[in-house]
Formats: C-alpha cells, structure tokens, sequence
C-alpha cells in the first residue's frame, strides 16, 4: 500500500530530468554573472561618471515612462474593462501588441512615426521644434512604448475582477462617475495598479532595443543602463559586469516587492 | 411622495415587464423565487440599469423615460441602494463608509463623520466604527451597510435582502428600526425578500413577482388569505387546498372530501396554516396504510415524507392524498419523535376552512 502510494508520488524521470535542465538554464548564467563581479572595484565601477550618467538616466527616463503610463494607461485599461465600443478587439490587440514585437521592430517604427522625417515627427520639429531621435524624450517615448502595455492589462485584469456592483452602490450614495473611478474603483484594484507599476517600470529600466533604434545611444543624453552595459562589454567588461549586476539586483527587488501577489497566489 | 414605474427591460433573454406603485412612507415587499427580477426591479430604480422601455417617475420627477430620452444618473436620484452582500468599501473603515454618501452629497468633512456615528450608534455599530470591513462579521457588516444607505436620508429605500446576514436576534432589532425610520421620516421602501417574515413584519404591500411578471398585489394577511397561485401560498408559508365544492363538500380529490356549507359548486381554494394542520402518531399496530380512513372526515392517516427541524418545533411533509406541511412540537405526544416514512393521523378543522374562487388564468 505505502509503496504503492510513494511510486504516484515519484515524478516521471523524463519530466525531472527536462525540469532540472530548465532550472539549470535559467539560473546558470546568473551565477555566472555574480561569480564575475569584481566585489572591490564594484563601488567605483558604478560611480564611474558614464555609469553615473546611466544610472541618473535611467531612473529619470524609467519613472517618467511609468508616469505616462499610468496617466495613460489606466484610462484605457477602465474603457477597454467598462465600456462597449466599436472595434474594441482591434485597440485590444494594439494594446498587446508590443508585448510581442520585438523591440527593435518597435524602434523602427517609432523613428517612422516620431522621427525628424516621420509623419508626426516632422510637423513636431518643423512647427516645434520638438525633436524625439537623440533626445531624452525620444527614450521616454520609446520606454513607454514598449512598457505601458504591461500597465494596461494588469490594470484590466484587476478591473475585471473587480465587483462592479460597488460602483453601482458608490453612484446610488450620490457618487458621479469621476468621483466613483477616483475613490472606489482605484482603490480596490491598487494591488493590480500597484503590479502594474511594478512590472512596468522593471520592463522601462530594462529597455534596449527600441531605445537604440529609435533615440540612439548618447551618453548622458540617450544612454540608459542597458546601452551602457551593451557598449561597456566591448571596452570594459568589468564596468559591463557591475552595471549588470546593479540591473540583476533591480529585477530581484521588483520580484521580492511582488511576491505577495505571485509567489503566494501559486502557494495557494 | 409616490413612485410610479413601469419596468421593461430585457437581459439575455429575459424579459421584465412589471408595474410599481409606492406611496409616501409605503413599505412595498417584492417577493418571489430566485430569477424573478426582483433584483433587476431595484437595479432599475436606483437607476444603474437603464430601462428600455417604460418609465420610472418620483412625485413629479421623471428619473427615466426612454421614449423621451430622459435618463436620470443613480448618483443624481434621492435612492439608496443595499445589496444584500452589503459590499462595503474594503478600502474604507466602517466610519469613512457610512460618510461616503454625506461627503457626496456636499457635507463638509467633520458634518459627515458626525451624521455617520449618528447612524452607526442607532444601528448599533457605533463600536466598529474604525475597522474596516474586512474584520466585521456578517452581521455587523449589514449593519454598517444599511447605515451606509440611510445616511444620505435618501426618499426611497432599495433594499436587497437586507437581514439575510442577521441572526435572529438582530433581524428583529434591524426590522423594528427601519420600520420606525421609514414611519418617522416618511420614506419609501422597495424591500426584496423571500423572507415572508421580513416581508409581514415590514411590508404594507407584498408584491409576487414571478420570471419577470407581477402575479399578486395587496396587503401580508390578504395575499396569505388569498394567495394567487400555489408557489404564493408555498412563499407565504401556507398550504393551499385547492379542490371542487359537490354539494356539501369540498372534494380534495383522491377520496378526501371536506364538509363544507353554503358553498355552490365549483372549483375553490383554502389556505391552511401550517400548526392548523394536527399530526397525531397513531398507537403502535392501530397504523393503517397511507389514504383516506375515513373519506367523510377530516381525518385520516398518510405517511410522513420528509422532516425538517425549525429549533423547538419541527415541519412536516406529508404527501398523500394531498399535500400539505405541517408545523408541529418537536417532540410529539407520547414523546415520539418524527422520522421520514412513519405512519401518522392527520386532522384538520374543517369549520375554519376559508374558501375562495381561484383567480381566472
């Protein structure tokens, strides 16, 4: 019986072998990655004025693109949740869709859009002279491109779920519309806006592709983290290595703060 | 003040078409069995689900009138909205819940937490006042919710099953305060229930709705005199004979007859409260099979179908020859306890048999 009952509960051996493979490929090059920091020279390899530069950038443009985000994204995640419109697939799937374009893709198209020669980027710097391609706003443009996404369908899915009976009781006390989407509706989905943020501002520090393709890679001006670390490996791999690592502990940070939503929703 | 509405709207594929009069002070009970629309009633009146036809008018005030394009928006109509999962704002402490409405309605800060201690304390929740909703039981968290909806002194009260989360206790309590708010202010209540306690110690007016339709209208003890179909008798909680008059009797059918007199011939109804119904264990071996002992009485021995315990006393079912519940002592005489097949002698009093003619389908 007891045999019986410990043979279920042994996993097949090619499941095992597949998953310890899988866990072995994920974490390897992370212990790769640590095992190379050079623990003494870190300090100065991170106050460097290119990685200064960097880091200042990257905070600036990651939050900025977080803001707009939300400013943005959160009343196109209440529309596409609340409300019936026409063609409402096809903003869905714009929505979405940077999730699955590749960056660089992403980049290019900007450049088309936002660019000196792009159809809006040409009125912008003609009339303007508002100018997105080698600028820090270009980063921020390209940021948010990439990250508000992630911000829109957390945001949603917490909409969703959410009881819209309380809406409906907020308006019969004598709420209007904007009160009741400011003191009822965002409050009760804050865990969901709160991972949203998160998850947006983690993808927004991390953006490489459509940041180089589309704002180029001028130090202290366009030069994120991710550039520096892409051009540091070419001259210097130990500054490469430290930016890295400071990018690992982020990314770490943002799953700790996080945990109580995801590791413990698996727990349960 | 009176509301007069004339409800249609349709929602996948159900269809509600109903006609609502409530008076000034006037507590109306809809009553009826889950998917009638009574929820859909309130959600319309409150005006969070737009009518599609019809109109819904307060004194003068036209709240929503789809022919004429006129819609009212809920946070603009003087309604009041309980769901019956209180759905308190978990967001919000009991205090800054019930001054929600106030703060809405233009109090100031300090004149809206004042109005809601006010209630808190008459609802007898003034103690919880600081924690949120998610530590407060069931029953203070309808407390604190129907606080919630009086605290903007609204004219007319939507309610959605408001006691179902309150012990016995506590809904006598809860009972006694709304009706003596809706008395000294003067507000209308539109109460949902199928509670038919709820609805004879609140209500001036039931109102039977059935898949979207009205099927009765009237006073508690008029609609439990002379209920309109046998589910009404069954939500009363009466039986209901229904039967034909030959004569001097009142034929049950399956050889049960009742005497009656005065009657002329036809189909009638009764209704028979349940303790009116005398269920007497039969000495052991003196048990005859389920029918009829006696066709020219009314007396005769069935079978005990099903039991269900109510505290000290008990509910029968007993199905043959007619069907009837029977609410009896727990502990029957001769301290007999009642089980699920046993034989027993059912009596009932004739002479207090209140006949009437069915309504015309």
């Amino acid at each position: 019986m007891s045999s019986t009952a410990h043979r279920v509960r042994r996993p097949p051996i090619v499941l095992l072998v597949a998953g310890v493979a899988a866990i072995a490929l994920l974490a390897l090059p992370l212990v790769g990655l640590v095992a190379r920091v050079s623990w003494s020279t870190l300090g100065s390899d991170l106050t460097s004025p290119a990685a200064r530069d960097a880091l200042r950038l990257s905070l600036v443009c990651s939050l900025w693109a977080t803001g707009l985000s939300v400013v943005l994204g959160l009343p196109l995640a209440w529309l596409l949740a609340r409300t019936e419109f026409r063609g409402k697939s096809v903003v869905r799937a714009v929505t979405v869709l940077p999730l699955v374009l590749p960056p660089v893709v992403g980049g290019v198209a900007l450049l088309l859009a936002f660019g000196r020669d792009g159809i809006l980027g040409r009125p912008l710097f003609d009339w303007f002279g508002i100018q997105f391609t080698f600028a820090t706003a270009g980063v921020v443009l390209a940021e948010t491109f990439v990250a508000m996404p992630f911000l829109i369908v957390t945001v949603e899915a917490g909409l969703q779920v959410m009881d819209v009976r309380f809406e409906e009781v907020a308006s019969s006390l004598g709420a209007g519309r904007w009160a009741t989407f400011r003191l009822v509706t965002v409050p009760m989905i804050s865990s969901s806006l709160i991972a949203g943020i998160a998850l947006t501002w983690a993808r927004a520090l991390g953006e490489f592709g459509a940041t180089i393709t589309f704002a180029g890679d001028i130090q202290g001006r366009t030069q994120t983290l991710p550039l520096a670390v892409y051009l540091a490996l070419e001259g210097n791999e130990r500054v490469a290595v430290a930016l890295s690592f400071l990018l690992l502990v982020v990314s770490f940070a943002v799953l700790v703060a996080l945990r109580g939503r995801w590791l413990g929703a698996v727990r349960r | 003040m009176t509301l007069v509405a004339d409800v249609d709207v349709r929602l996948d594929g159900f269809h509600e078409d109903l006609h609502l009069e409530v008076a000034d002070g006037e507590v109306v009970a809809v009553l009826g069995p889950n998917g009638a629309g009574k929820t859909t009633l309130l959600r319309t009146l409150a005006g969070v689900l737009p009518l599609d036809a019809g109109r819904i008018v307060l004194d003068d005030l036209v709240l929503d009138d789809p022919a004429r394009g006129l819609l009212v928006p809920a946070d603009r109509r003087p309604c009041a909205l309980v769901y019956q999962d209180h759905l308190l704002f978990p967001h919000l402490d009991a205090l800054a819940n019930v001054a929600f409405g106030p703060r809405r309605h233009g109090r100031s800060k300090a004149e809206a937490a004042a109005i809601a201690s006010d209630w808190l304390e008459r609802l007898d929740v003034a103690d919880v006042a600081h924690q949120r909703p998610g530590s407060l039981s069931g029953g203070q968290s309808q407390r604190v919710a129907l606080a919630r909806a009086l605290a903007t002194a609204p004219r007319l009260l939507l309610l959605d099953e408001p006691m179902a989360a309150l012990d016995v206790t506590q809904r006598t309590a809860v009972r006694a305060l709304l009706r003596d708010h809706v008395v000294r202010s003067g507000t209308s209540c539109v109460l949902v229930t199928h509670d038919p306690l709820d609805a004879a110690a609140l209500a001036d007016t039931l109102v039977l709705v059935d898949a979207g339709r009205l099927v009765q209208r009237g006073g508690p003890s008029e609609v439990a005199r002379r209920p309109a179909s046998p589910w009404v008798a069954r939500l009363l909680g009466v039986n209901l004979l229904q039967g034909r008059v030959h004569g001097r009797w009142f034929d049950l059918g399956a050889g049960l007859a009742v005497p009656v007199s005065g009657q002329s011939d036809g189909e009638r109804w009764a209704t028979l409260a349940h303790r009116s119904v005398v269920v007497t264990p039969p000495a052991v071996g003196t048990g005859g099979g389920p029918g009829p002992t006696d066709g020219s009485g009314v007396r005769w021995s069935t079978r005990v179908v099903s039991v269900q315990p109510t505290g000290d006393r008990v509910l029968l079912g007993l199905e043959y020859p007619v069907g009837l519940t029977a609410d009896v002592p727990a502990v029957g005489l001769s301290g007999a306890r009642w089980t699920e097949g046993m034989s027993v002698q059912v009596s009932i009093d004739a002479s207090g048999l209140d006949l009437f003619e069915p309504p015309a389908v």
